[in-house]
């Protein structure tokens, strides 16, 4: 930013800002709120939406003041006569477009557009009503976005969202004029194009043009069936994030209210996905280390670096865009879909109860572990593995819905059996968890000794940089790891898809020399994630990161390995990382998908 | 390789593979294919190294880039006020009657298709019609009916 200041009065208050700050920025420094719809923290600007609108003395127009940068001796009134006039004609524009169905809309109490009419009490159809002419039909055809144009305010944050953050560019804008819409290639179904259901445009979009696929009704019905025994499992990033949809802080742990919550909700068992966090981490170690042996001892041909393969949307990504690097991919699966089928198989047996009989729901930061549950190959229990994945948001609803009254929840702990977890599975929340917690274990494996760094925290692998790039020398190692005695390992971290691809691309080139990579199709990562509680900023991901990390530092084990559970399914069930069980159950393959 | 495909890899070789050679490809593509595929904006993302989305995005905005079959004449009205006053209704129904196409829709010899146009600028001139780029002023009935005919005897 330049040096420069600029001096200006914003509702004749003076303020000096720095050059180039737009007049949004100045009035938020004196603590004018100015409405935005098309603005969002983490995109460019757009100005298209012109809610924001001031009047500038001297000027004949109101400049949008997301888009206009101050200048020297601006006078700003940001809630003029004028100002006001324009823009409840502006929101009864967006309005008589806006399918505003509000009773019914999941995004009831949570949409921009609503909160703004609500503010202006907007509502009396002053313009022609478009909504009944245009008869948009929502697509569903994705099992984890969809897509409503009848709610759409055409503000783009969508497609600049897929565009600059996730380098996907599913959505764009098509067609002109009153035809002028958001859509997809050829305007084929979400379920058909390069989408990687990430639903970053979800967290982002200001209606209800763009929601997850709700599954809360078919969860209730199975919890209220007495003859479905129905086990929850809570991904990592959940527990930090959950308390948003009741107006906690962003980052507050409440893990124990959650397991509560749950537990009140009907579900018969309320069990971790941390616990297969700590299960990936040994699978997925014993992978890496089985192929820097290969390399190192036997000189084989192998896919390295390796990539991890947790996140959903970050496959779907690969699939699509580097279908040519698919044998760098860990063929772990993700701690998710290790769980679906542990829990029909090894658990159904220790409780002794029939998998049929079984249904597994997850709640997950995350709209793409919806679509993974529903690969044909997520099947290796011999029924569906995952019967229904709902977001954090769902699991809010739910806890809304059922008048549980979450604050006051008394803490309660998870259940055995599949249900025990340790600091480095919480850490997956994170981005740079997965690579941290790999670290702790297989640092240990192969030298007997913790990671150096103070406290197990590996602090240079954490962080909201795009793309991490760390190096760890191997010293002392034990005498059946005497390959890698002197080794450095290089290890990188990309969150957000955009980052990921600046990665894929060297690594494509060749110009890559790292053995590890951990990707998240999320910026931040899974707390990031486009199931979590809207809204979300940097600012908000990174009190959720804080949380995550106090989160491992409050347990009492923080590394994989010393899950007493995972031993115990290794001794009784698994026998092995890697073995005849574990590839059955816990490992699965990739298919190239087209890019165009 | 395909008729279009190595026709947008032609362009791309010459034209450059940036951004801005998008609009003169896509400008190429309805030149030789009388419209813009799916396959041709596969290929044109494909050389660009842009999503299918944006490139469909450029090209529905444009009257003038197709992305539906058209025919190998298109003839375009002006369907702005000045024209319509001046009886462009009249036109429109002498050319259905002819061809036998109703408005917005390809004759299926696929030699014709009928469709408006917003403004062409020659509002002094009216009613105007464009086939291809060839521009018609002043038509009548009678004009346009010996104007098809020519084009029905070139084949």
């Amino acid at each position: 930013m330049s040096k420069y200041k600029v001096n200006l009065k914003i509702n004749n208050i003076a303020v000096s800002v720095d050059e180039g700050t737009t007049i949004l920025d100045a009035a938020r420094q004196l603590n004018f709120k100015i409405p935005t719809l098309c603005h969002h923290d983490d995109l460019c600007v757009a100005g298209n939406c012109r809610v924001c609108v001031v009047e500038q003395k001297g000027a004949r127009l109101l400049p949008a003041a997301c888009a206009t940068p101050v200048s020297e001796g601006m006078e700003i009134q940001t809630n003029s006569l004028k100002v006001r006039q324009a823009r409840k004609h502006i929101v009864e524009l967006l309005l008589s477009e806006h399918n505003a169905d509000c009773t019914k809309c999941f995004k009831s109490g949570y949409c921009e557009l609503q909160d703004m009419s609500n503010d202006y009490r907007i509502g009396d159809h002053v313009f022609l009503d478009l909504v009944k002419e245009k008869d948009k039909q929502p697509d569903i055809s994705s099992p984890s976005i969809e897509k409503d144009d009848s709610k759409c305010i055409r503000c783009q944050r969508c497609v600049r969202t897929c565009t600059s953050l996730q380098y996907v560019s599913a959505l764009a804008v098509t067609h002109k004029g009153n035809n002028m819409r958001i859509s997809t290639f050829m305007d084929k179904p979400m379920n058909d194009v390069v989408c990687t259901n990430c639903g970053q445009c979800i967290n982002r979009c200001p209606t209800a043009a763009l929601t997850e696929r709700n599954y809360i009704d078919e969860v209730f019905d199975a919890i209220y069936d007495p003859k479905k025994f129905v086990v929850v499992q809570t991904a990592p990033a959940t527990r930090v994030a959950i308390g948003e949809e009741f107006g906690m802080e962003p980052g507050t742990r409440v893990t124990g209210k959650m397991v509560a919550a749950l537990r009140r909700l009907g579900f018969d068992k309320v069990l971790d996905t941390d616990f297969t966090a700590d299960l990936t981490i040994m699978e997925e170690g014993t992978e890496l280390l089985t192929r820097l042996k290969e390399a190192l001892v036997d000189g084989k041909e192998v896919a390295l670096p390796m990539l991890t393969s947790c996140s959903p949307g970050w496959i779907k990504f690969q699939e699509h865009m580097f279908p040519d690097l698919l044998a760098n991919l860990s063929t772990c699966k993700s701690p998710q879909q290790m769980f679906g089928p542990l829990a029909k198989t090894y658990y159904a047996e220790k409780v002794n109860k029939n998998p049929a009989e079984m249904v597994v729901v997850s709640i997950m930061p995350c709209t793409a572990k919806k679509f993974e549950a529903e690969r044909p190959e997520m099947r290796g229990s011999g029924y569906k593995d995952v019967d229904y994945v709902l977001t954090t948001r769902e699991l809010g609803r739910m806890i809304h819905q059922a008048g549980i009254d979450f604050e006051k929840l008394e803490d309660e702990k998870y259940d055995t059996i599949l249900g025990e977890s340790t600091g480095a599975a919480v850490i997956f929340g994170a981005t740079g968890g997965v690579m941290e917690a790999a670290l702790r274990t297989a640092y240990e494996i192969v030298t007997g000794r913790e990671v150096p760094f103070a406290n197990l925290n590996i602090k240079p692998i954490r962080g909201m940089e795009g793309v991490k790039e760390a190096s760890v020398k191997i010293k002392d190692v034990k005498p059946e790891w005497s390959f890698l005695e002197g080794v450095e390992l290089n290890v990188a971290i990309a969150h957000g898809l955009a980052n990921a691809k600046i990665l894929m691309d060297k690594i494509r080139a060749g110009e890559a020399n790292h053995h590890f990579i951990e990707i998240m199709a999320c910026p931040s990562g899974c707390i990031g994630g486009g199931g979590q509680p809207m809204p979300t900023n940097m600012e908000i991901r990174k009190k959720r990161a804080a949380g995550i990390y106090e989160e491992d530092e409050a347990m009492v084990i923080r590394k994989s390995h010393e899950n007493p559970e995972v031993a115990e399914i290794y001794k009784s069930f698994l026998h092995e990382p890697l073995g005849h069980r574990s590839h059955d159950l816990l490992h699965t393959h990739y298919y190239p998908r087209k890019r165009h | 390789m395909s008729k279009v495909k190595e026709l947008v890899k032609e362009q791309a070789d010459k034209l450059g593979r940036q951004r801005t050679s998008l609009m003169p490809i896509l400008q190429a593509v309805v030149s030789a294919e009388h419209y813009i595929s799916e396959e041709a904006m596969e290929a044109i993302a494909e050389e660009l190294d842009l999503s299918t989305a944006d490139v469909f995005g450029t090209a529905s905005f444009y009257t003038f880039l197709d992305t539906v079959p058209r025919g190998k004449y298109i003839i375009r009205v002006c369907k702005t006020i000045t024209c319509h006053m001046k009886g462009k209704d009249e036109i429109i129904r002498t050319i259905e009657g002819m061809l036998k196409i109703k408005l917005g829709e390809t004759t299926t010899d696929k030699r014709f298709s009928l469709l408006q146009a917003n403004c062409l600028g020659w509002c002094h001139k009216g009613p105007v019609m464009l086939i291809n780029d060839e521009v018609y002023p002043e038509v009548t009935p009678e004009k346009v009916t010996e104007i098809i005919n020519q084009y029905l005897k070139k084949g």
